[in-house]
C-alpha cells in the first residue's frame, strides 16, 4: 500500500476547501462539491481499514519527510491499530454530518463549508501525525474553524460559547507546547518513534502538561465546563463534529502520548484518572437528568460517556483499553446521531425545550424508530455498539477493582434513565398542537440517520473487525506500561 | 585613507531613490505621473534588497560592517519598506496627502534602520537611530490638517528625544569606562557598575523605539493619531532597527556579561508581554488595540534577546521577519476602510467586511491568527522558536509568562477577526477599492501563511545569521 495514502487522506478535504472557495456562490453546487470531497477521505480510510494487517502492533503504514530540516522537525504520518478506528470514524462522520444538515445553514454557505473541510483536514491530521510539532499544528488548527463555526452559525449565546471553547482548549494546549519544546531540547527530536526509545527527563511534569491539555479536551471532570456551552450553541453539524470527533482528540492524546511516552507516570497517576473518570460518569449523568434543554442533555451525556473512555484507558489492561478505543468510536456515532436528532427537531420546532415537544412519534414515525436505535446505542443496550464498548470497559475495571466497576455501572443505569425519560417526554405522550404541524423526515435527514443506525448495528452485532484491528496495538501498549518496573517510581522530578 | 563606499551601496541606492522622490515632486504634476513614485520607490528598494545579498563582508571604517546579521535585517527592513509603500499609495491619493515627501521619508527612515542594524559603534548607532526616528516623527504628523496627527507627532518627537538623550548618556558612560564607543572594545570590557549603567541606558533608549514597557506610553497615542499607512510602516521598521541593535549589542557583543543583563531583559520582556496584552484587551479602537499588540510583540521579541544564545538570536530574526508581514497586513486592512471621510478605526467598523470584501476579511483573520500565534501561520512557528530558546536558556518562568499572555491575547485578536464576519456593516463605513494596497496585503498574507506552512527555508536563513555572528 503506497504511503501517500495517508497524506491524501489528510489533505483531500483541504483541496476541497480551496475548490469550494473558488467556486461561485451557488449554495446547492457548493454543498454537493463539499459532500463529494468528503467521500474521498472516506474511500481512502475505507481502504486503510480493509487493508489493515491483523496482529501487527506497530505503525504498519508510515510516511516520512522533512518539514523544517533546519531544526530537525519532520513531516511524519503513520497509522496503527489505535489511530485507524478514529480515522475511519472521522472520515465517516463528516459526510454524514454534511448530508444530515444539508440546508440547515443558509447564510454564508461558502465560508461554512470551507471551515468544515478545513476542520476535517485538521482532525485527520491530529490522528495521523507522528511528529509532535506536526501533531500540535493539527491540534491547534482545529480551534479556529470550530471557533468560527460556533461563533457565526451558532444560537443565541454563540459568541460567548465560542470564546470559552477557544480559551479553555488553548490554555491547556500551550502548556503542552512548552512540554513539546522541552522534549525537543532534551532529546533533539520530536519524532514519536524516536522518542519511544529515548530517555525522557522530568517525566512527571511533561506528563502533567500533556495530560492537562488532553483532559480539557476530553473533557474530564472538573475541566468540562466549556463543553455544555459549546455543544449547545454550535450549529448541528458543528455539534456532531465537536462531540463525535474533537473530544476523541483528547482521549486519543491520552492513549497515544501520555500512556505511551510516560508509562511510569501514567501508572502512578492511573488511580487519579480512574477516579475522575468515574466522577465524570456519575456527575455527567446526574446533571444531564436535570436539563430541560434537549441539546444540553446530550451535551452532558458526553461528559458521562467520555468518563467511561478515561476509566477504560487507565485501568491499564487489555479489556479496558480495547473497550475505551471502541467506546471512542461508539460515542462518536451515537452522540453524533443524538445531535443530529436534536437538529432535526430544532429545524421543525425552533426550540430545544423538552416541554415544547410531545407525541413526535405519532407525527414522525420513521424518525422515531430511527431515534430509538440511537438512544438505545447511547444507553448501551445489548445489540448496539454502546453495549460492546461499555461492557469491555466495565470488564476491565472489574478486573482492576470491582468497586470501580460497580460505581461505573451505576452510570450505565443513570444514562438509561435520563435518555428514556427524554424519549418519553419528546416522542410519546399526547401530541402537542405545535408538533402536529411538523414536516415528515426529509430524505437527506433519513439517509444520514440510517447510515448512523447501520453503524450502530454493525459494531453492536459484529464488533470483531473493529476489535481485531486494534487488538495487537492494545496488547503491546498494555505490555509496555506493565513492563515498567514497579521499583522505578519516578515521582515528580523524573529520573535521576 | 581611501573611502570605500561599495559596502554602502544598498543604503546609497535607497537614499538616491528618496532624493528623486523629494526633488522630482517639485517638477512632476498630475495624478498619473505620481504613480511613478511608489513604483520608483519599490523598485529602488527591491534593487537594494538584491544588492544586500551580493554585498561582501567589506567594512567601512570601523563604524559600519556588513555582516550576516546586518544583511538579514536589512533585507527585512527593505521588504517592510516596499510593502509599506504599496499599502500607502491608495490611502495617500484618497486623502490628498500624495506628496513626494511621504515616499522620501519612508525611504530615509529605512536607511536609518539599515544603518542601525549594521553599526559597529555606539555613536554611529546613535546617528543611525536619529536617521530612523526623525522621518518617523514627521510621518506621524503627515496629515497636516488633522489635530490628532499633529498631536501624535509632537508627542512622539518629545518623548523620542528624551529617549535619544538617555541613549546618548549611556554611550557616554560606556565611553568613560571602555575608552571607546566601538563595539569591538566593548566586547573586551570587564563588568563594572558604570559600564552596566551605561548599557542599561542604551537598552532604555532602544527599548523606547521598540515600545518596551515601561517606555511604551507613547505608542497607543501615536498609533491612534498618525495616518494608518505610516503607522503600519513605523510599527515594524522601528522594531527591526531597535531589536536588531539590541541583538547586536547584547548577545553578540557582550555575551560575557550575560548574568548581568539577562535578568533585566527577561524582566522587561515579561512586563512588556503582560502590560501589552492586558491593555489590548480593553481597547475598542482598533489602532490602539494594534498598538498594544505591538507593545506585546516587543516583549516576545525580547525573549530572543534575553535568551542570549544563538537560538535566541535567530529566533528573534525569524520573528522580526514574520512580525513585519503580519503587522503590516493587519494595519493594511485598515487602509481599505473609511467612515464619514476619515479613517474607520473602531473594532466595530470591521462589521460586514466579510460580505463586502471576502478576501480582505480572510486576510485579516489570517493576520489575527498569526499575531495570536496559532498554527498554521508564521506567528506560531516564530513563537515556538522563541519559547524553545527561552527554555533552553533556563528561563522557564519567562516561557510560562509568554504562553499565558498568548492565551489572553486570543480574546482580543479573535474578537476583531470575528467582528469582520458579523453583519451588517455599520452606517457610514465604506470599503474602498485599493488595488495597490491589495497587492501589499496579498504579499503580507502570502508570507504569513508561507512561513507558517513551510518554515524551513526562512529558518535555515535565520540560523545562518546566528552561526556567522561569532
Amino acid at each position: 500500500m503506497p504511503s501517500w495514502v495517508l497524506s491524501a487522506t489528510v489533505f483531500s478535504p483541504l483541496a476541497g476547501a480551496v475548490l469550494v472557495a473558488l467556486l461561485p456562490r451557488r449554495d446547492g453546487l457548493l454543498r454537493t462539491v463539499a459532500i463529494l470531497t468528503t467521500l474521498l477521505p472516506l474511500a481512502l480510510a475505507g481502504w486503510l481499514f480493509w487493508q489493515a494487517p491483523l496482529g501487527e502492533a506497530g505503525f504498519w503504514l508510515t510516511e516520512r519527510g522533512l518539514w523544517v530540516p533546519a531544526v530537525g522537525i519532520g513531516y511524519h504520518l503513520g497509522v496503527d491499530g489505535i489511530s485507524l478506528p478514529l480515522v475511519a470514524l472521522t472520515a465517516f462522520l463528516f459526510p454524514v454530518a454534511l448530508v444530515g444538515t444539508w440546508d440547515a445553514v443558509r447564510t454564508r454557505v461558502k465560508e461554512y463549508l470551507v471551515l468544515l473541510l478545513l476542520l476535517e483536514t485538521a482532525v485527520l491530521g491530529t490522528f495521523l501525525a507522528l511528529d509532535l510539532l506536526l501533531f500540535y499544528v493539527f491540534w491547534e488548527a482545529v480551534l479556529v474553524p470550530m471557533y468560527f463555526l460556533i461563533g457565526l452559525w451558532g444560537s443565541e449565546r454563540r459568541a460567548y460559547a465560542a470564546l470559552k471553547f477557544f480559551l479553555f482548549t488553548m490554555a491547556g494546549s500551550v502548556l503542552m507546547l512548552l512540554a513539546i519544546a522541552g522534549l525537543y531540547l532534551a532529546t533533539g527530536t520530536l519524532d514519536f518513534l524516536r522518542l519511544l526509545g529515548a530517555e525522557l527527563p522530568a517525566q512527571g511534569w511533561l506528563f502533567a502538561a500533556f495530560a492537562v491539555a488532553f483532559a480539557i479536551k476530553v473533557p474530564l471532570f472538573p475541566l468540562h465546563t466549556w463543553l455544555p456551552d459549546a455543544h449547545t450553541e454550535a450549529p448541528t453539524a458543528g455539534s456532531v463534529i465537536l462531540a463525535g470527533l474533537l473530544l476523541k482528540m483528547g482521549t486519543y492524546g491520552l492513549v497515544r502520548f501520555c500512556l505511551t511516552l510516560f508509562p511510569e507516570v501514567a501508572r502512578a497517576a492511573a488511580p487519579l484518572f480512574m477516579a475522575l473518570g468515574v466522577v465524570g460518569i456519575l456527575y455527567g449523568a446526574a446533571v444531564a437528568y436535570t436539563q430541560p434543554d434537549v441539546k444540553r442533555l446530550v451535551a452532558y451525556s458526553s461528559v458521562s460517556h467520555l468518563g467511561f473512555v478515561v476509566l477504560g484507558t487507565f485501568v491499564l489492561n487489555p479489556q479496558g483499553l480495547a473497550g475505551a478505543l471502541l467506546q471512542m468510536v461508539n460515542h462518536g456515532i451515537s452522540t453524533g446521531a443524538l445531535f443530529l436528532l436534536v437538529g432535526v427537531l430544532y429545524e421543525r420546532a425552533h426550540t430545544r425545550d423538552m416541554d415544547a415537544f410531545g407525541g413526535v412519534a405519532r407525527v414522525m414515525p420513521t424518525f422515531a424508530a430511527l431515534s430509538l436505535f440511537v438512544v438505545f446505542s447511547s444507553a448501551a443496550l445489548p445489540g448496539t455498539n454502546g453495549f460492546v464498548g461499555e461492557f469491555l470497559v466495565l470488564l476491565g475495571a472489574f478486573r482492576k477493582d470491582p468497586r470501580w466497576a460497580a460505581l461505573a455501572a451505576g452510570g450505565v443505569i443513570l444514562s438509561a434513565v435520563y435518555l428514556l425519560w427524554m424519549v418519553q417526554r419528546v416522542y410519546f405522550g399526547p401530541v402537542r398542537p405545535e408538533v402536529r404541524t411538523f414536516a415528515p423526515l426529509r430524505p437527506h435527514e433519513g439517509a444520514a440517520l440510517v447510515a448512523l443506525v447501520l453503524a450502530v448495528l454493525w459494531i453492536g452485532l459484529y464488533p470483531r473487525p473493529w476489535l481485531a484491528r486494534s487488538e495487537a496495538a492494545v496488547q503491546s501498549l498494555v505490555q509496555r506500561v506493565a513492563s515498567v518496573a514497579e521499583a522505578a517510581s519516578p515521582g515528580w522530578g523524573g529520573r535521576p | 585613507m581611501s573611502l570605500d563606499l561599495r559596502p554602502l551601496f544598498p543604503e546609497l541606492a535607497v537614499v538616491a531613490a528618496s532624493l528623486v522622490a523629494l526633488v522630482g515632486d517639485v517638477f512632476v504634476r498630475g495624478p498619473r505621473a505620481r504613480m511613478a513614485w511608489p513604483v520608483a520607490g519599490v523598485v529602488a528598494v527591491s534593487v537594494a534588497g538584491v544588492l544586500v545579498w551580493r554585498a561582501g563582508d567589506a567594512a567601512f571604517g570601523s563604524l559600519y560592517a556588513r555582516d550576516a546579521l546586518g544583511n538579514a535585517l536589512q533585507a527585512v527592513a527593505l521588504a517592510v519598506a516596499a510593502v509599506g509603500l504599496l499599502l500607502a499609495r491608495d490611502y495617500l491619493v484618497r486623502t490628498g496627502l500624495d506628496r513626494g515627501e511621504y515616499y522620501a521619508l519612508v525611504l530615509l527612515s529605512t536607511v536609518g534602520a539599515m544603518l542601525m542594524v549594521a553599526s559597529q559603534d555606539l555613536l554611529f548607532l546613535f546617528v543611525a537611530l536619529e536617521t530612523l526616528s526623525l522621518p518617523l516623527y514627521v510621518l506621524a504628523g503627515f496629515a497636516r490638517d488633522s489635530h490628532r496627527s499633529q498631536e501624535a507627532s509632537l508627542k512622539y518627537f518629545l518623548l523620542g528625544s528624551f529617549a535619544s538623550a538617555l541613549l546618548l548618556y549611556g554611550v557616554a558612560l560606556v565611553y568613560g569606562v571602555a575608552g571607546s564607543t566601538a563595539l569591538s572594545r566593548l566586547a573586551e570590557a570587564d563588568a563594572s557598575f558604570p559600564l552596566l549603567v551605561g548599557l542599561g541606558l542604551v537598552v532604555v533608549g532602544l527599548g523606547f523605539k521598540a515600545a518596551v514597557v515601561p517606555f511604551h506610553a507613547w505608542a497607543p497615542d501615536v498609533y491612534e493619531g498618525a495616518p494608518v499607512p505610516a503607522v503600519a510602516f513605523m510599527s515594524v521598521v522601528a522594531k527591526v532597527g531597535a531589536v536588531g541593535a539590541l541583538l547586536r549589542i547584547l548577545p553578540a557583543t557582550v555575551p560575557h556579561l550575560l548574568s548581568a543583563w539577562q535578568p533585566l531583559l527577561a524582566a522587561l520582556s515579561a512586563a512588556t508581554m503582560l502590560v501589552g496584552n492586558l491593555a489590548a484587551l480593553r481597547q475598542t479602537n482598533l489602532k490602539r488595540m494594534l498598538a498594544y499588540s505591538s507593545v506585546a510583540h516587543a516583549g516576545y521579541l525580547l525573549i530572543g534577546v534575553a535568551a542570549g544564545s544563538d537560538a535566541g538570536v535567530w529566533s528573534a530574526v525569524y520573528y522580526l521577519a514574520v512580525y513585519g508581514a503580519m503587522k503590516l497586513g493587519a494595519f493594511g486592512v485598515l487602509t481599505f476602510l473609511e467612515r464619514a471621510g476619515v479613517e474607520a478605526d473602531e473594532v466595530e467598523d470591521l462589521r460586514g467586511l466579510a460580505d463586502r470584501s471576502p478576501a480582505a476579511a480572510a486576510a485579516f483573520a489570517v493576520f489575527m491568527a498569526s499575531l495570536t500565534g496559532l498554527p498554521p501561520t508564521a506567528g506560531f512557528v516564530g513563537k515556538f522558536y522563541l519559547f524553545t530558546a527561552a527554555l533552553e536558556a533556563g528561563l522557564l518562568w519567562l516561557a510560562l509568562v509568554a504562553v499565558a499572555t498568548s492565551v489572553v491575547s486570543v480574546a482580543y485578536y479573535l474578537r476583531a477577526a470575528y467582528t469582520a464576519y458579523l453583519g451588517p456593516a455599520r452606517a457610514g463605513v465604506r470599503v474602498l477599492r485599493a488595488p495597490w494596497a491589495g497587492v501589499g496585503l496579498g504579499l503580507s498574507a502570502g508570507a504569513t501563511l508561507l512561513f507558517g506552512v513551510l518554515p524551513g527555508p526562512l529558518t535555515s536563513w535565520a540560523q545562518r545569521v546566528a552561526a556567522l555572528l561569532r
